[in-house]
């Protein structure tokens, strides 16, 4: 069975301040990767830039040496639960 | 010779710093119950997206059937943080796809239930992802960093999903007799299966101790069950809709609800795979997979040819 | 008119969402769910503009339904899927770059071009991926190509003056993607339902239409 790479993905979610690890993610190509970047991370508008690259290509250390895409996502206002009007006196929501 | 808990500065670190990375030392052990409980976990999610997915060609309204899509959809994108919170131990997502489909990993035996009517997308909502919440708020804080942070991610979403399930309810509640009475059909067949969800009584729970120590599980599977019935009873009254357990009574003593013996002979007779829908989730999972087989293939391909092209 | 593309917008929405848990990979599955809700926003934003978006969508019958034959067709396989909503996309960015005449669908025609223009982009990159990609999936493209050709047509009869770009766009990208381009093309103009529709519509309204009157 094909395999697809893995991607790492990173995501500055507002300007002035740095991009952030969000996770990983497969696709078959960079192009796709951020595609699904977009897709997966940013849903709630959560990004205004996003970098992928292959987990293959990062080198970690070791511990004891130490516009117009993001614009759809921010009118769907059903997806953040105050959204709902809750009945007064019901916890736990 | 290391104990099986972990070496010293395993257990110092995790005592210490209470987190785990994935490029520190860890007992062999520790890694693969992560990898079980985190694969499971993803499992399920995507799993999951099945009963209620059934559901969004037959929702009953179009603002419905919009949440109930984005709802789905998010489920997808749990497994995938899960799934990715999983590959950071060493093991690749179709590694993990596989052992799911060959019945070497499993998922929550509470999907294997079937979604009989509309009053059932409600119900998983309130119950099911309410049990779920109550599970995965301790794991926020649990000893390995990638589950901890997707643990959070998807606590933030799932907010969502139980209050959208809660107003669905409410709403056939207070609506026809005909949608009232197809609200707490729904809710009578969810609820016992909903307290199973957390797991066997703690007597009967092997591996606890172990899981406990190594920060994976904070609470015994008793306290949070006990911990849904107190939140999800006063909800009940709020939606005007009766709990099926005739023995439900406030304790004013213990300040808790008692609730009545779960019969678990059902639990493991799910488990064991004899569940109403067992075959029926399978079976859509592993065709979605196989029959991808020449898409993943295509994209392989072309990427090939890119590469060769730029070279 | 308004009409028109929103039954297109509703039925592609409603196959779009028969993907889920169906897909090659779960990021697609995501994919599905994203393109599905934009046009379900599309859709109801539309009926909005002319009545009740839940009495249009459930208590219609199937002759009343103003959609195209293109998008009522059952997905079919992967490659016929994304090549449906090249061409639905491909129509979208066209027409909602053209003036509506009015601030409410001008509204409307701005947020959705963003949205459809993401659609072409992912429709557009998969169609590249699978003509360009095997012998199998070029030959699945391939036929999935020949099916949607003659339907453009129909496709665009709400705006006809956008057959042409759309068309030219089209060909262009299945060229890149090594397709062969179709040179027949079918002139029908809006006709009967397939039997597809009615078996949509039975599936997506017999909830709604059990309950007459009810609140959901």
């Amino acid at each position: 069975m094909t395999a697809l790479p893995l991607w790492e993905v990173f995501v500055r979610p507002k300007r002035g301040v740095s991009h952030v690890h969000a996770g990983s993610l497969h696709a078959s190509d960079a192009e796709s990767a951020l595609r699904n970047a977009r897709d997966v991370y940013t849903r709630r508008g959560e990004g205004v830039s996003i970098w992928v690259v292959p987990a293959a290509e990062v080198t970690a250390s070791s511990p004891d040496e130490k516009e117009a895409w993001f614009d759809p996502a921010a009118d769907k206002i059903y997806r953040h639960p105050t959204f709902y009007d809750v009945p007064d006196g019901v916890e736990h929501l | 010779m290391h104990d099986e808990l972990g070496d010293p500065e395993f257990l110092a670190l995790l005592d210490n710093e209470g987190r785990i990375e994935p490029r520190d030392a860890m007992p062999d052990a520790y890694r693969k119950t992560l990898i079980r409980q985190i694969a499971q976990h993803a499992h399920s999610e995507i799993i999951g997206m099945q009963p209620e997915g059934n559901w969004i060609t037959r929702a009953p309204s179009l603002h419905r059937k919009a949440i109930l899509l984005a709802k789905v959809q998010d489920e997808a994108g749990h497994g995938l943080y899960l799934y990715a919170a999983a590959e950071t131990l060493g093991i690749d997502r179709s590694e993990l796809l596989e052992a799911l489909h060959e019945g070497r990993q499993k998922y929550s035996s509470i999907f294997n239930y079937p979604t009989k009517s509309w009053a059932d997308i409600g119900a998983i909502g309130w119950l099911v992802d309410g049990a779920a919440i109550v599970n995965q708020v301790p794991l926020c804080r649990c000893s390995y960093g990638p589950y901890a942070r997707a643990m959070i991610r998807i606590c933030k979403e799932e907010s969502f999903h139980q209050r959208q399930g809660f107003d669905l309810l409410l709403t056939l509640s207070n609506g026809t007799p005909a949608q009232h009475a197809m609200a707490q059909d729904a809710v009578d067949r969810w609820w016992w299966p909903s307290l199973m969800m957390f797991g066997p009584p703690d007597a009967e729970s092997p591996n606890s101790a172990r899981s406990t120590r190594w920060g994976i599980k904070r609470f015994s599977n008793d306290e949070l069950r006990q911990r849904f019935v107190d939140i999800a009873v006063p909800q009940s009254e709020a939606l005007g809709l009766t709990l099926p357990d005739p023995d439900l009574r406030w304790n004013a003593e213990t300040e808790h609800w008692d609730f009545g013996e779960i019969d678990f002979s059902e639990l493991y007779d799910v488990i064991a795979g004899k569940g109403y829908c067992n075959d029926e989730r399978m079976e859509r999972r592993t065709t979605a997979h196989n029959d991808g087989e020449w898409v993943r293939e295509a994209a392989m391909a072309y990427a090939a040819k890119q590469k060769e092209k730029a070279a | 008119m308004i009409l028109d593309l929103a039954d297109d917008a509703l039925i592609l929405s409603h196959r779009c969402s028969e993907w889920l848990t169906r897909a090659p990979e779960i990021e697609l599955d995501i994919a599905f769910g994203n393109i599905g809700l934009d046009l379900l926003g599309q859709a109801r934003s539309l009926y909005a503009l002319v009545g009740d978006e839940d009495q249009f969508a459930y208590q219609r019958d199937t002759h009343e339904w103003r959609n195209c034959t293109l998008v009522e067709l059952p997905n079919g396989d992967f490659a016929f899927s994304m090549m449906r909503l090249l061409a639905f996309a491909s129509y979208e960015c066209a027409l909602f770059s053209t003036d509506p005449g009015r601030d409410d669908l001008r509204a409307i025609y701005a947020k959705a071009i963003k949205e459809a223009t993401y659609h072409l982009e992912h429709a557009e990159a998969w169609v590249l991926r699978l003509g360009d990609g095997t012998d199998v999936s070029h030959a699945r493209m391939q036929a999935a190509v020949d099916t949607v050709w003659p339907l453009i047509t129909e496709l665009c009869s709400s705006a006809p003056e956008v057959e042409g770009v759309v068309r030219t766009q089209l060909a262009a990208i299945l060229t890149a993607a090594t397709l062969t381009v179709p040179t027949t093309t079918a002139s029908t103009r809006r006709r009967e339902h397939t039997p597809h529709l009615a078996h949509l519509l039975n599936e997506m309204q017999a909830l709604a239409r059990e309950h007459e009157g009810a609140t959901w």
